[in-house]
């Protein structure tokens, strides 16, 4: 029965599932005989901790469905029935709110990591191209969570943004209509918000979740020196400096897992709005359209885009300032999906790259969080040419990288992982 | 012809709105427009949380609302018992010990009399900070020709009229307070520059200045509970969570070393 050549076990339960179904083969593919480098350092955890946070957001997530009241006229009281009435409420909310924001840290620290040691190139790519289109779907679906409390910043936010898709021309403002469902934001694109957060999107993270673990697994873990493990195999097939990921890495990601939680667990019952940078103050207003808040910033995870944005004060090509500015913001994010296909190093790792590879990094590191800072920010004039250097930057990063990827010296990388 | 005319109806009913809106711009919840006093809630004093609750019944909730806290979790909370609770917090007869902490006063009524209804307190110190409640029941002054007679300090033009003025008294305002800086008192000189001192007693209260600020801070307190009474559940069981989970980094730290020993770098 089934095919011979599968990893089976010897007798008993196992051997009959494994006659029908390739458990013991999946297990040994993808934990016992996963050879992982024995190399990874502390930017490795960060990997392991998304699928954590994964799972987090959707065991809170389902039972904050449970009480949610998805509607404009009962969704605000909702959220505080939640937060008062509904046994361990408060906690399921606040680790939920909280989950989302340690979601874009662990995956900010993960896109890094990828960016340091080189992990989109050959033959690499499409686990960073899944990856990428994971870290879209996760903004989609953040953006749309918190849309549901429906407070001042979940309605004047998705206002904005939403208003992006009308400065797109000649259909523009159609789009922008036919994404709300109504003239402005209202019940109903609360509605529709709430059906593609908790069912579309998860959804469609789930399967890029598989795709991006798939896709690494068929072609193995990079690792902090960018050398290639499976160069140096021993005489049965192993490679020399791979280790099976489980136990090695189950139990090492398990201590991350306890730091992690132990930070985690701090701010959920210690500060949750995080001074207003995870749960926004105004958005414990009820939403109102007649009443515009002063000073409209996204949450803490989109404001290096939102600065970008609005850095873009100026027409070009005869295209208007305000379209100009999406075109950027877009810009921005899209060029992300093409990394793999700019770095022209015949190294990977940013440890034998040269000092211009190293500068760019760093440059482009700094240049993030001040737009990002800068996102959260009222704008100023002085304010909006620090946004435009640094979106400047930037872009150049991306830009530039086939030249001084190609031009600058590297150090000869080991032979073997160097721990 | 009954259509178009309806159409026009509601054309200048928008058109109403929208210069209720232009002119009325002090009327809405506005950000603070001055410095705020700073207070730092405690609670976990319960004297200071059973007086917050009676004035803001007493004083507050005829106008305003808790409406997403109810009477018997206020209770709970605080430890009042039920029968104090019914006897003096709750005032209307339509309301029972589990009810939510409404009031009388329709959306309609009070916008009538005050231009826009009065908010609901519930969430108040989360959206806007408890320094700023604070500052703003200290920042009360008399103005001829404001509506109520009084202005605010931190909220230009309020169109709440003085809910307390019994307790504090009237105070006219002598200097701006938000243009005087703070300085600390100089011994050998002796001047001390407070913005407090740029309001100066009209007419007394029933309250000393010193009470009034308890008072106050009372209050402020009370809304500060009310605005996230799950907090006092999430500082029982905040540190029982992080002790588990640091137990769970000690063995998973020593379950890692343990495997790991036999891997040469």
């Amino acid at each position: 029965m089934g095919n011979p050549n599968r990893a089976k076990a010897e007798k008993g339960l196992m051997r009959w599932i494994d006659d029908r179904f390739p458990a013991t083969q999946m297990w040994e593919d993808h934990l016992s005989k996963y050879y992982a480098p024995k190399n990874f350092n502390f930017w490795y955890f960060f990997g392991s901790l998304a699928l954590l946070v994964l799972v987090n957001q959707i065991i809170t997530g389902i039972w904050l469905t449970m009480s949610y009241n998805p509607s404009a006229e009962g969704a605000f009281a909702s959220m505080e029935y939640i937060m008062r009435d509904v046994e361990y409420g408060w906690l399921l909310r606040y680790m939920h709110t909280t989950g989302a924001s340690a979601f874009f840290v662990v995956i900010y620290l993960h896109m890094l990591r990828g960016m340091m040691y080189g992990s989109y190139q050959k033959p690499r790519e499409l686990i960073w191209i899944f990856g990428m289109c994971l870290y879209l779907a996760l903004m989609a679906e953040a953006f749309m969570g918190y849309m549901l409390p429906w407070g001042q910043m979940s309605y004047w936010g998705a206002q904005v943004i939403i208003s992006l898709f009308a400065a797109i021309p000649l259909i523009g403002p159609d789009l922008a209509q036919w994404v709300r469902g109504d003239y402005l934001i209202s019940g109903i694109t609360l509605n529709r918000f709430f059906a593609l957060h908790v069912v579309a999107l998860p959804i469609v993270i789930l399967g890029l979740v598989v795709l991006h673990i798939i896709a690494l697994h068929e072609v193995g873990s990079n690792n902090p020196d960018g050398v290639e493990i499976k160069d140096n195999l021993d005489e049965n097939g192993v490679p020399k400096d791979g280790i099976p990921f489980h136990p090695y890495y189950t139990v090492k990601d398990l201590v991350g897992v306890a730091v992690f939680l132990f930070v985690f667990a701090i701010v959920v019952f210690y500060f949750p709005e995080m001074g207003g940078f995870f749960i926004e103050h105004p958005n414990f207003i009820p939403a109102d359209p007649l009443t515009t808040p002063d000073h409209i910033a996204p949450v803490w995870y989109f404001t290096p885009f939102y600065a970008i944005l609005r850095a873009i004060t100026f027409s070009l090509f005869g295209l208007e300032a305000e379209f100009l500015g999406v075109v950027f913001m877009g810009a921005a994010i899209a060029i992300l999906f093409v990394l793999p296909w700019l770095d022209r190093s015949p190294v990977r790792s940013i440890r034998y790259k040269g000092w211009m590879s190293k500068l760019a990094l760093i440059l482009f590191c700094i240049s993030f969080v001040v737009l990002g800072v800068l996102g959260a920010l009222p704008s100023t004039p002085i304010r909006t040419v620090v946004a435009q250097i640094c979106t400047a930057i930037y872009f150049l990063y991306f830009i530039l990288m086939p030249f001084y990827t190609r031009i600058e010296k590297c150090k000869t990388p080991p032979e073997r992982v160097t721990g | 012809m009954q259509n178009s005319s309806r159409k026009g109806d509601r054309l200048m009913k928008k058109l109403l709105l929208a210069m209720i809106i232009a002119l009325v711009p002090g009327l809405v919840m506005a950000a603070p427009s001055g410095k705020l006093d700073s207070m730092k809630p405690d609670l976990y004093d319960f004297e200071s949380l059973h007086n917050g609750a009676r004035l803001f019944v007493n004083y507050c909730m005829g106008c305003h609302t808790a409406e997403h806290q109810r009477f018997s979790r206020t209770a709970e909370d605080l430890g009042i018992p039920q029968d104090v609770i019914e006897e003096n917090l709750i005032l209307s007869p339509q309301l029972a010990y589990n009810d939510h902490m409404l009031n009388g006063l329709t959306r309609e009524d009070g916008a009538a009399m005050f231009g826009t209804a009065p908010p609901d307190l519930s969430l108040i110190t989360r959206s806007h900070g408890a320094d700023y409640i604070y500052s703003l029941l200290r920042g009360y002054y008399v103005e001829e020709g404001r509506p109520f007679g009084v202005n605010n300090t931190v909220f230009a033009d309020i169109g709440m009229p003085h809910p307390l003025v019994h307790l504090q008294g009237e105070y006219e305002l002598i200097c701006d307070p938000n243009e005087v800086e703070v300085k600390t008192t100089d011994p050998l000189k002796g001047t001390v520059a407070d913005p407090r001192d740029c309001f100066s007693e009209v007419r007394a209260g029933s309250l000393s200045p010193a009470e009034y600020d308890q008072a106050v801070y009372d209050l402020t307190n009370f809304m500060v509970y009310v605005a996230e009474p799950s907090k006092y559940q999430s500082d029982r069981l905040g540190p029982k969570v992080l002790v588990f989970i640091f137990v769970f980094f000690i063995f998973a730290y020593l379950l890692k070393k343990e495997y790991w020993r036999d891997i040469k770098h």
